[in-house]
């Protein structure tokens, strides 16, 4: 959402991308040679681990952003839990449930803790926030738009 | 027994694209390659209502909030509102009013991402249209002045947050139970005035381009889960539409009214939940009519069909034209929530100039304080997608012992199953597959709008996907583009 908050700037933005794969872009498969690819979120089932993966391998410059993506943040919270993936389950399907309570059992399982990016790939920028600032993921894909290492020191900040 | 000469053969679309949050879409296939049957699966989780027990009440907002980047403002509003009952007190009467705006922001925002951003790709490219260019950058190039007015109109949503509670997204310092932290500002007022009439400019001339296409999309109106529901939304004191307050009001397939005034904090009392294995969201369901029979839509539409009227004049204008579109005045087919949310959009921008001309918005008054008094509370408001409920249960220190949450997107799980499994029989051929067929089945999930990674209390990302089985439930091909 943050990505959309550049407003105007996104006109601007259109010019000079091509915006390959996202949630807001119907392309369903990951495709090669991208130049930079920003991952949102913290990794927390089987499917996104195998995302990310795919995602890293097919990048040459992937941007963690966002808090969750860079520390876990909220997502991570269950980790504190003692087998925290059951635990979460079996609140959510079962004891508030009055019809069929059932742990679903056809769908990516969830991994035992959930993990920032930069534990499951090399991430090669972070732009932490919650949300991640627009002004921020503007300067960042500008300058590497323009060949530069964005320079990220008194820029950036969680939460 | 199973043979192995029978193919049985499903479609899987993975993922889902241009919606909030992650999902697939099977569809089922006879032995004659016919659309038997499909499923929408929601296929992320997270866990919020066990990882928040333990913590204090009043980090509830906060927490819960993170649930989406997209309506983190119901989630603060519900959650503020369980804790103003922790604490057992009423906020004051301007904590309420820019409650009410920054709840009026957020909905002028989410519509217009859901019109602009996410649906206009295939109404104003088509749904046949390039796949690769079918999104909010493709549209920037071929129709910009449509595309921007659409970026513009979202910010100016965006803004009234921001203006109210300090950032766009996530502004939880803000809100607090009893109240709010600060009040408002006179600048705000006059630059948000300032801006108003665009927004509203922008907003009926997309309503009235809306109307001039529908003789384009007759089948499908006629396609796209069209199909008799109950409803269920808030109404005021006398029946009009209400999304921050309010009791809940269920009304037939022939707008008949089945309960009203129900008390939303006694929800458990008329929705039940079901669970499914082959997705992480589950089924609510009206109880006197069982599962799965209970099936009820909320959001827009719905909104529409169950109040009396919305109470600003240029929506209940616009309301009068919407309702022509229906036997006794209920719409029934889904791909009208798109009108819907444009009409909604209309009745929040005419209130938020309401709420910004009265000089009581600008009042310091904005806490009331309190402690904990109360073990339960429950929160209700109406989010962009539908009813909104918070429920937490706390020990005397205010600590979390229990928490459910019943998401607006969830009500309408059944009633997402039957569309896709209505468009999928009309457009999918799965001897001659095309991109566009497939794209139809998701162009019904975008009309609902569903904001998943909330649905499954999950912070998340946005996929959907259509896969193909045989018979024995082989995975056979996978549909993807």
């Amino acid at each position: 959402m943050s990505f959309l908050d550049q407003d105007e700037l996104l006109v601007d933005l259109a010019r000079k991308i091509k915006l390959v794969y996202s949630p807001i872009v119907d392309t369903k498969i990951f495709p090669e040679n991208v130049a930079v690819t920003l991952i949102e979120g913290a990794v927390a089932n089987e499917e996104q681990l195998a995302m990310l993966k795919e995602a890293r391998e097919k990048t040459k410059i992937l941007v963690s952003l966002g808090d969750c993506a860079v520390t876990g943040n909220v997502t991570a919270l269950r980790n504190t839990l003692k087998d925290s993936a059951q635990a979460v389950l079996e609140m959510a399907y079962i004891d508030t449930t009055e019809v069929n309570p059932q742990i679903p059992t056809e769908v990516p399982p969830l991994l035992k803790k959930v993990l920032p990016l930069h534990e499951v790939v090399k991430v090669d920028y972070f732009i932490p926030g919650c949300p991640p600032p627009a002004g921020l993921i503007n300067y960042v894909l500008t300058e590497l738009l323009a060949g530069r290492t964005p320079n990220m020191e008194g820029r950036s900040k969680y939460g | 027994m199973v043979k192995e000469t029978v193919d049985k053969k499903k479609i899987v679309i993975s993922p889902i694209t241009r919606i909030e949050g992650h999902a697939k879409v099977t569809i089922f296939l006879d032995e004659d390659d016919a659309v038997k049957d499909a499923r929408f699966h929601v296929v992320d989780f997270r866990g919020f209502e066990k990882f928040a027990q333990g913590r204090p009440f009043y980090e509830m907002p906060s927490i819960t909030s993170r649930s989406c980047g997209i309506c983190p403002v119901s989630h603060l509003l519900a959650s503020a509102k369980a804790c103003d009952a922790i604490v057992g007190v009423t906020p004051p009467a301007t904590a309420i009013m820019l409650r009410r705006l920054m709840h009026m922001g957020q909905m002028i925002q989410s519509h217009a991402l859901n019109f602009f951003h996410l649906c206009a790709p295939d109404l104003l490219l088509g749904l046949d249209s390039d796949p690769a260019d079918r999104n909010i950058f493709g549209l920037i190039e071929k129709k910009p002045d449509l595309a921007i007015q659409g970026v513009r109109l979202r910010k100016f949503g965006q803004e009234i947050i921001e203006r109210v509670a300090g950032k766009r997204i996530h502004s939880s310092d803000w809100i607090i139970p009893g109240g709010a932290k600060w009040p408002f500002k006179k600048e705000h007022t006059d630059y948000l005035l300032a801006n108003l009439p665009e927004a509203l400019d922008i907003t009926l001339k997309t309503i009235s381009m809306f109307k001039g296409m529908l003789s384009d999309f007759e089948e499908e109106v006629e396609n796209f889960g069209n199909f008799p529901s109950l409803y269920m939304g808030l109404v005021t004191e006398d029946g009009g539409l209400e999304l921050y307050d309010g009791n809940l009001r269920v009304v037939d397939q022939d707008g008949k009214i089945c309960a009203d005034q129900l008390d939303p904090c006694k929800y458990y009392e008329f929705i039940g939940e079901a669970v499914e294995p082959w997705t992480y969201m589950k089924f609510p369901y009206y109880k006197p009519y069982g599962y799965p029979l209970g099936n009820y839509r909320v959001g827009p539409l719905a909104r529409l069909n169950v109040a009396a009227h919305c109470g600003t004049p240029l929506a209940d204008e616009e309301l009068k034209e919407f309702r022509k579109l229906g036997k006794n005045g209920v719409v029934q087919s889904t791909f009208h929530y798109h009108y819907a949310r444009l009409i909604e959009t209309l009745f929040c921008i005419e209130t938020a100039r309401d709420l910004l001309q009265d000089p009581l918005l600008l009042s310091e008054w904005v806490t009331s304080k309190g402690a904990v008094n109360t073990f339960e509370g429950v929160g209700v408001a109406e989010a962009p997608r539908g009813t909104l409920i918070h429920h937490y249960n706390v020990d005397p220190q205010g600590m979390i012992t229990w928490v459910n949450m019943t998401i607006a997107t969830e009500h309408n799980n059944l009633a997402y199953n039957k569309a896709v499994t209505q468009v999928a029989k009309k457009y999918v051929k799965a001897r001659k597959l095309q991109e566009g067929m497939l794209n139809r089945v998701e162009a019904v999930i975008r009309a609902f709008d569903p904001c998943l990674s909330c649905a499954t209390h999950a912070v998340g990302s946005m996929p959907l996907r259509v896969e193909l089985f045989d018979s024995e439930g082989r995975l056979v091909d996978r549909a993807i583009r």
